[in-house]
């Protein structure tokens, strides 16, 4: 294990507050997100290469080379070791991240519910890549939605720009103090990570004055206040430390809001947990995570401008997930198609579907519902098959449900 | 152009510079003040294999995310994938425009691809081995690409050029590539 040792940054208190400046810069989605880890400038990052996640941290330690940041930069042997230096390094009180794909998160399972588990904020970029076998470097989410129980928070990004804007409130949801828990922030693999697009980076002031100077409640290296973290807690304790985890994933949400209602006084720019695009009248609504809802929105557009009433939910919150929300915004809408892009192998659909079904149980009014899953391995989601989303959604309105569970794009 | 989105679609092979030239020209454009997206289709990453990269440029906010299916222009950096690769695909005959580097002529390109819609030659061969001393041909083929759309400001990708190589391979390089590059564009012939 190399440390590259460097001095601690911290913030210059003499510093005056400018006003905040957004400039438009073309980066790919890794770009945006080692951007964002520029501006957070953490105390310490601990990573291994793994495409497509490799660009991020090819681009951070670029920076870390050339001294933009402070940040102590461990190059270590596995993605194992990578989340177990970020829990050792966040124990001790520092800011620490990480960044990884698929098979690389795989191999972290046990390190990555250790970190909610001992309630570290720690914030990791999920670059989303399909889990072998067969081996495949593409896009699909069955590795982020393989951690939905792991107790991290989970913040899904439609392009580069909300994905170095999620990375950035993902500083301050993780570490405020009423949550403590490591927050994952996704994007999608190659679409995302690897796609040149126009992204609005905000000014170094308003980032660092947004995310604050962090100190740690309890940090190991505090002697004059000695803590344990992670000891032996059987039948006797474990159980309430268990209820507390899931306090703190209730408390997240009110800190979420909070968070994304300060960035949106700040930038101009309001997020939510779940984002419509012509909700209001729609009567079909496709919902989906990540790049997908731009192509959707592309034929939202397109059919609305032949008169349809059809809509756009995207999820960019599936940890903690808002029930009622999900229940207020696509309560009056008559037919929803969920699109997963991930299976649940043995389960009835996919894991956005299964929230969303189940979060509409007990309401009297509710759409009728049915699940798309789509895109495994990086197959594409074209225009085509949204138009045949909306068109079968048709029926589904009209009550002829048909088969609840369908593939998209598939080869039958 | 005819659209709201002016797609591009770069043919090479790996090592030859097709995803950035797509990105250069993505890059120029934002500049500019236009939005736009820039990105490669991922294979077996290799040198030598075939590679497609891809350039939207719009005046508003490009949310697709899919492939480009049905480009404005193709741009073929290596003449020996014109037999393997069906690189006409999705290129309307009425306003497509196919640009080819080859030592051949036109017709010798519309026989090989059987495309009957607009088709430009340049051998951008010859004036990467003249200008940079190497058959690297994307900022030739830049060249050409600009002359028959101006789809960006012409000095504007020039200056963009230049920063992006002198970033990365120091300026006697850059230099040598913006040379390529207005050659390209002063001697194709439309």
């Amino acid at each position: 294990m190399i440390i590259l040792k460097r001095k601690k940054w911290r913030d210059n208190p003499y510093l005056i507050k400018i006003k905040m400046a957004k400039t438009r810069r073309a980066l790919t989605g890794a770009q945006c997100t080692a951007e964002a880890m520029r501006q957070i400038n953490p105390d310490v990052v601990a990573a291994y290469p793994i495409t497509p996640q490799t660009n991020i941290m090819h681009a951070f330690s670029q920076f870390v080379a050339d001294g933009a940041v402070n940040t102590d930069l461990v190059t270590v042997e596995s993605e194992h070791s990578a989340m177990s230096a970020c829990v050792g390094a966040s124990a001790a009180g520092a800011r620490a991240m990480t960044a990884t794909s698929a098979n690389g998160l795989a191999l972290m399972w046990e390190v990555v519910y250790i970190a909610a588990s001992t309630r570290l904020p720690i914030v990791m970029n999920v670059v989303n890549r399909a889990l072998s076998a067969p081996i495949n470097i593409h896009c699909d989410h069955a590795d982020s939605m393989g951690c939905r129980d792991s107790g991290w928070i989970q913040l899904y990004s439609e392009n580069g720009e909300e994905a170095y804007e999620n990375t950035i409130m993902g500083v301050r949801i993780a570490e405020h103090p009423d949550v403590l828990l490591p927050v994952m922030v996704c994007q999608d693999g190659f679409i995302t990570s690897h796609c040149v697009e126009t992204a609005e980076i905000l000014d170094d002031e308003t980032v660092k004055s947004f995310i604050g100077e962090y100190n740690a409640q309890h940090p190991l290296l505090d002697v004059d206040n000695p803590v344990t973290y992670g000891p032996l807690d059987l039948f006797d304790y474990y159980f309430e430390h268990k209820r507390q985890q899931v306090l703190a994933m209730e408390n997240a949400k009110r800190v979420i809001r909070e968070v994304f209602d300060e960035f949106g006084r700040i930038t101009g720019k309001h997020y939510d947990f779940f984002e419509g695009y012509k909700l209001d009248d729609a009567e079909k609504v496709v919902v989906c995570a990540n790049s997908s809802a731009g192509t959707v929105r592309v034929v939202v557009d397109e059919l609305r401008g032949r008169g349809e009433k059809v809509g756009l939910l995207k999820v960019r919150v599936f940890r903690p997930w808002l029930n009622n929300m999900i229940v207020e915004k696509l309560s009056r809408v008559r037919a929803v198609a969920v699109l997963d892009r991930s299976a649940s192998f043995g389960g009835f659909g996919g894991p956005l579907f299964t929230e969303i079904r189940s979060s509409f149980h007990e309401e009297k009014e509710k759409p009728n519902i049915i699940n798309y899953v789509y895109g495994l391995g990086g197959r594409e989601l074209d225009l085509e098959q949204v138009r045949r989303v909306f068109k079968e959604l048709e029926e589904v309105k009209n009550g002829n449900i048909g088969k609840r569970v369908r593939y998209l794009g598939v080869r039958e | 152009m005819h659209r709201d989105v002016f797609e591009t679609r770069f043919h090479g092979r790996g090592g030859q510079g097709a995803k950035t030239a797509a990105a250069l020209l993505a890059e120029a454009a934002i500049e500019q003040g236009k939005y736009v997206q820039s990105f490669p289709e991922y294979g077996a990453e290799r040198q030598g294999a075939p590679v497609k990269a891809f350039t939207r440029i719009s005046d508003k906010p490009i949310y697709l995310h899919s492939g480009v299916t049905n480009p404005d222009v193709v741009v073929v950096i290596d003449q020996t994938l014109l037999k393997s690769i069906p690189v006409t695909q999705g290129l309307s005959e009425e306003r497509g425009l196919l640009i080819v580097n080859t030592n051949q002529g036109v017709d010798n390109v519309k026989s090989i691809t059987g495309f009957n819609g607009r088709i430009i030659v340049i051998d951008a061969v010859k004036i990467a081995l003249e200008e940079l001393g190497r058959a690297v041909t994307n900022t030739a083929m830049l060249g050409a690409l600009e002359k028959a759309t101006g789809v960006v400001d012409y000095e504007g990708l020039k200056k963009h050029i230049l920063k992006h190589f002198a970033y990365h391979l120091g300026e006697d390089l850059a230099m040598k590539n913006v040379n390529a590059f207005e050659r390209a564009y002063n001697e194709v012939g439309l």
